[in-house]
């Protein structure tokens, strides 16, 4: 089977509940459907509210945050993409947010506040990727030691470390 | 008084650290540390063509290779929108319950060891046993199994395996009954799991808990039924859920899942359709070893998918699947090459184990080992 192009009018996702709540608070940057799964980009700063718009939101009901990791896209910039996974359990969908964060200022607002989830998640993106969340009260390395150098995840990092 | 518990502990599972924080011996405070297994699996498979990955997501649960296998196969396959026979469906699905039962009797043998209830481990690693043969027969291997391959199965099952697989299944349901009659009722066993470690709903929901530890605490979600996959809406399975949400309803809660992954997978061996195991796609699939011999362009692909691999258009997809301890989700990203731009595992273990401090503080110290048994971890997951 082929695979079908992208959708990235948003006109034609307005139907989708998620792209009609964020696009009336404008929070919306751009949105895709790709391959079944709804992909909405946000600003760095909005995606704290655009999480808890999508958290309470009656239409929308993201009640559980699925998953948060980083894409490093080095060299273009901006450089990190932040990707929220939510899931809605009554509504049984998913929906991705990304917000995309400069590598010259790798840092965004940490979603603990609303689930504590993102605990273990923000700290891993910050050992392997060096984006820093503002507002986590734990901010350090996770799976590498202390004194590690360096963000093996990252894209100039090389894949047998430095030696 | 802080007390530290681990790496090198016997009931932490493998190599979690605990910083305990005690008053007496009620925990105060519960610091988990991690990354002693951290193997930077996601940097390698930046490195490695698609199909060399499978091997890699075997090593970050060696309790539940193949769900870790199907969970990238159909990352892989939603980017490539390849349909998979029903054969294979099934077999995946059939492989996915069986190691599903692995990896709860591990649990279940671990965790009644913890606790102090012997017995039980010798039982249940008498049917691991049983269950690592044949997962040997139909993939040569004991625990690292990489048996799916992206568009299907590495090979058809030998035809021995049906039986064996028949025995164990017509068998297991006794078994369970064994296991029960150990523990359900044991009064030292109810003792030490009762209304211990208590989680409730909302907790579960905002510290991003899921699997058996989520439905003991009364919340009724399971992958397999709400968002199937790998044709798991035509089984006919029950979903238990509980509402006690301690230590003992999780392991009600596990033992009962036994019982319905035993009847998914005997519904898949007894459905199993006939045709092929691999999907027809040329530039993706291996080709049959007959068909390399008799055909120029059979072994043409051959030869470019085993040197240069295959290129996957490019985008981004998420795919989650129930594993036996909540919500394994892949990642992938594709930027249009035959080596996957970024892979990112979601680790229901990691999410479970946020819930820790939560599980252990105002308990007591003994109380810890029965919490962290209940929620299943697996390090190597964690870490990855």
């Amino acid at each position: 089977m082929p695979v079908q192009p992208a959708i990235t009018d948003i006109d034609h996702l307005k139907g989708r509940p998620a792209v009609s709540a964020l696009q009336s608070a404008s929070l919306l940057e751009s949105a895709k459907f790709d391959r079944n799964e709804l992909t909405i980009y946000v600003n760095r700063a909005d995606i704290k509210q655009a999480c808890e718009l999508l958290r309470n939101s009656p239409e929308t009901k993201f009640n559980f945050l699925a998953d948060l990791t980083c894409a490093d896209v080095f060299p273009s910039e901006p450089r990190f993409e932040m990707i929220y996974n939510l899931l809605s359990h009554s509504r049984k969908e998913r929906v991705r947010l990304i917000a995309r964060v400069p590598g010259g200022d790798a840092s965004i607002e940490s979603i603990m506040g609303l689930w504590p989830a993102a605990d273990f998640f923000e700290r891993e993106i910050f050992d392997l990727f060096g984006v820093r969340f503002v507002g986590h009260p734990n901010m350090r390395r996770i799976m590498m030691p202390e004194d590690w150098e360096g963000h093996p995840l990252r894209k100039d990092y090389p894949v047998e470390g430095y030696r | 008084m802080i007390l530290n518990m681990g790496p090198q502990h016997p009931s932490t599972h493998g190599v979690l650290r605990l910083l305990l924080e005690i008053d007496g011996e009620t925990v105060v405070k519960c610091i988990p540390d991690i990354g002693y297994l951290h193997t930077g699996i996601e940097k390698t498979c930046e490195a490695k063509f698609y199909q060399q990955v499978v091997p890699l997501t075997d090593r970050i649960d060696y309790l539940c290779p193949m769900t870790n296998n199907l969970t990238y196969c159909l990352a892989v396959e939603k980017l490539l929108q390849l349909e998979i026979p029903p054969r294979a469906q099934f077999l995946r699905v059939m492989l996915n319950e069986l190691t599903r039962i692995n990896s709860h009797l591990v649990w279940l043998g671990t965790h009644a060891l913890d606790i102090g209830a012997m017995t039980v481990f010798l039982y249940c690693f008498r049917e691991r046993e049983e269950l690592l043969r044949i997962f040997e027969n139909v993939s040569g291997q004991r625990m690292m199994t990489s048996y799916f391959r992206i568009g299907g199965v590495s090979m058809d099952p030998p035809i021995d395996f049906w039986s064996k697989a028949k025995t164990f299944i017509d068998k297991f349901s006794e078994r369970v009954d064994e296991y029960e009659g150990l523990l359900t009722s044991n009064p030292i066993w109810i003792e030490r799991t009762r209304n211990v470690a208590h989680l409730t709903a909302d907790d579960c929901n905002s510290l991003g808990v899921t699997g058996p530890t989520a439905r003991a605490s009364g919340i009724d979600w399971d992958l397999r039924r709400d968002m199937p996959y790998s044709s798991y809406e035509k089984f006919d399975f029950k979903v238990p859920v509980t509402n006690t949400g301690d230590v003992y309803g999780r392991y009600l809660l596990r033992v009962q899942e036994l019982r319905e992954s035993n009847s998914i997978a005997r519904q898949a061996m007894e459905g199993m359709p006939e045709g092929p195991y691999k999907a027809e796609a040329g530039k993706i699939v291996l080709p049959d070893r007959e068909k390399m011999k008799t055909q120029m362009e059979a072994l043409i692909y051959h030869f470019k998918i085993v040197t240069e691999g295959f290129t996957v258009p490019a985008g981004e997809v998420y795919q989650g699947v129930e594993s036996p301890r909540g919500e394994m989700g892949y990642y992938v990203r594709s930027d249009g090459t035959a080596k996957p731009y970024r892979v990112h595992m979601r680790s229901a273990c990691l999410a479970n184990l946020t819930a820790l401090e939560k599980l252990c503080v105002g308990r007591l110290l003994a109380d810890v080992v029965a919490a962290i048994g209940s929620i299943d971890i697996v390090l190597g997951e964690i870490d990855r």
